[in-house]
């Protein structure tokens, strides 16, 4: 039920953010516009605006705000620990490395009218993730613990090489940063294309191992003699999030704390069965990314802030009101 | 029907053995107490047959089949673990809980069926707690918490129990209450069950066999009274008792003592 209303929520918003922006579009144009009136009473450069620019980004902004989310349920699962995010064993140093390396080199590849900036991340949050699990499953059980430390490591170590490439090519260094920071500011629909199938597709990885998930919450040994076999468990669950991580850090560069905190509010709200939670989630993590990407792209109208800032400052204060309310203090 | 018996079982933790040659046959209705001092290793023994730890060397078999063929999921479907120690921080509802325990048989993605919600509302009626259905896990208390597993291991419908010290921390009634109750479903629906247990008296009163582990070894398996003897229970414990008659069940009741009272038991259970 909540499930459907935050779903509802997040289409108005959806909707309703297209109209919003530098160049301001009337709600009636827009909604008229979106049921393909003709007389939609809208300009051919409004309605390019709409099309070509807002759309594709709003598109973008439900993607990875739902993607982290759901990443961020899959992490926190895994670890047993509800301060882990989807970056937490590597996918964002990963990705940074990916974005270094492509504006470092200069690279101007570009694959089915993808950018090399949104392959080299995708590529690098994928390998660096694929490194820690490797190592993180060499130890002496494969547990979450090596794991977990193993990505804190390899995590340093990428970091500081990008702090190098940072540092020897410091005419780029602000190209980086400004990457670092994450913006949805390059949207378009070839980018569309390839989170709409990746993030899904990592999504539904997740989803289907919802109630191993609940099993797993009870601790390894449960978990097992309920028949789950971890080792398979922990792979598939690493792969879903792991997907999803990358198709957000491909899409809008790394936008922290929505992974961090939408699994949260959705947990209060929701309860921690999986099967909810994870939509939930999602649900919660598109609203904040949307409604913060909608905030960044007028306060400072025509300039932009970065998303990452404004989730952070906007998440924060509805979370602590959520977890300092007696109705939902006690699902955490 | 089922029956559980271990081959020359061993296993050692890096160069430390735990217990050695452990051999042992189960049949179908049998219920069995494993006994022992701390870390003489029955949580341990227990984890073996439940194919959490691997054995370093020796077989179990579950129906003649060794249990390594087995898949987890297969494991399941026959063997239900109720574990010490659990993560209870997750907020899910007992119900939820105990509908896990169905998860071996309708598998990971499939919703349940009215099957499955029938067993499972039986397991929560049989534990007493239907009424607690709906509460989260964190909001009851440990002796509840004890019963949710207990109905988690009933809903998995297994035919061997394996249960680690199913009654620490319930207050007396309930370790009646749930011994009792292992002790029924154990005989009705021709179960194994093997529980590890700290109260001698209870387990000669509850179990059907005892098993008792000392220095590394299965030092005796048997009836109650074959088990319970003052010298058996001197070299497992490295302490006097004198072994008394229960006044209602007339099962062995181990009564310690030390020093001179110790003698003075002794010597009025001797002329009795």
């Amino acid at each position: 039920m909540i499930l459907l209303v935050a779903f509802g929520l997040l289409l108005a918003l959806a909707v309703s953010s297209l109209a919003v922006g530098a160049v301001p579009i009337p709600m009636a144009g827009v909604v008229d516009w979106m049921l393909n009136k003709e007389d939609s009473g809208l300009s051919v450069a409004q309605r390019t605006i709409l099309w070509d620019l807002r759309l594709p980004r709003i598109f973008i902004a439900c993607f990875v705000g739902g993607s982290l989310a759901a990443a961020g349920v899959g992490f926190q699962g895994l670890f047993r620990n509800v301060l882990a995010d989807p970056y937490v064993i590597g996918a964002s140093s990963g990705a940074a490395l990916g974005a270094t390396l492509v504006v470092v080199a200069g690279v101007k590849l570009s694959l089915g009218g993808l950018g090399a900036t949104v392959i080299g991340p995708m590529l690098g949050s994928i390998a660096v993730v694929l490194v820690v699990f490797v190592v993180g499953s060499l130890g002496r059980h494969g547990s979450a613990l090596t794991l977990l430390l193993a990505g804190i490591a390899i995590s340093s170590m990428t970091n500081a090489i990008v702090s190098l490439l940072m540092f020897l090519n410091d005419q780029k260094a602000i190209v980086i940063l400004s990457w670092l920071m994450g913006s949805l500011a390059g949207s378009d629909w070839s980018v569309v294309w390839v989170t709409s199938v990746a993030a899904p597709l990592g999504f539904i990885l997740l989803w289907g191992i919802a109630r191993q998930m609940d099993a797993f919450l009870l601790g390894d040994a449960a978990s097992q003699s309920l028949g789950l076999s971890l080792m398979q468990f922990r792979m598939l669950l690493i792969v879903g999030a792991s997907l999803l991580t990358a198709s957000a850090v491909g899409s809008a560069g790394i936008i922290g704390f929505v992974g961090l905190i939408s699994p949260q509010i959705a947990r209060l709200l929701i309860g921690a069965k999986h099967c909810w939670l994870i939509p939930m989630s999602s649900c919660v993590g598109a609203i904040i990314l949307i409604v913060g990407d909608a905030i960044a792209r007028t306060v400072v109208a025509p300039a932009e802030l970065p998303v990452g800032i404004v989730t952070a400052m906007l998440g924060c204060p509805f979370f602590l009101s959520l977890l300092l309310s007696s109705k939902t203090a006690g699902r955490m | 029907m089922t029956d559980l018996s271990t081959h020359q079982l061993h296993f050692s933790y890096a160069d430390r053995p735990v217990f050695e040659q452990v051999s042992m046959h189960l049949k179908p209705g049998e219920m069995l107490a494993l006994l022992g001092a701390n870390g003489a290793g029955k949580t341990t023994l227990l984890k073996t047959l439940a194919r959490q730890l691997k054995p370093t060397s020796g077989e179990i078999f579950l129906d003649a089949k060794p249990l390594t063929k087995l898949s987890r999921r297969g494991l399941a479907q026959q063997l239900a673990m109720m574990p010490q120690h659990e993560n209870r921080g997750a907020s899910l509802s007992v119900y939820d809980v105990v509908s896990l325990g169905r998860t071996p048989h309708c598998g990971w993605l499939m919703p349940l069926s009215n099957d499955d919600r029938s067993i499972i509302d039986q397991a929560l009626s049989s534990t007493g707690l239907t009424e607690l259905q709906n509460r989260s896990v964190h909001e009851i208390s440990g002796g509840e918490w004890r019963r949710m597993i207990l109905a988690r291991a009933l809903a998995q419908d297994a035919s061997v129990l394996l249960l680690d010290e199913p009654t620490s921390g319930l207050d007396l009634k309930y370790q009646h209450d749930c011994l009792e109750r292992v002790r029924n479903l154990t005989h009705d629906r021709k179960l194994i069950t093997v529980t590890t247990l700290h109260d001698l008296n209870q387990a000669a009163m509850f179990a059907d066999r005892l098993a008792l582990l000392a220095n590394r070894e299965l030092i005796a398996i048997g009836p109650p009274n074959q088990v319970l003897t003052a010298d058996l229970i001197r070299k497992a414990f490295s302490i006097e008792v004198a072994i008394m008659k229960h006044p209602m069940h007339g099962t062995p009741l181990v009564v310690p003592c030390s020093g001179a009272m110790g003698r003075a038991v002794k010597n009025q259970a001797r002329s009795t």
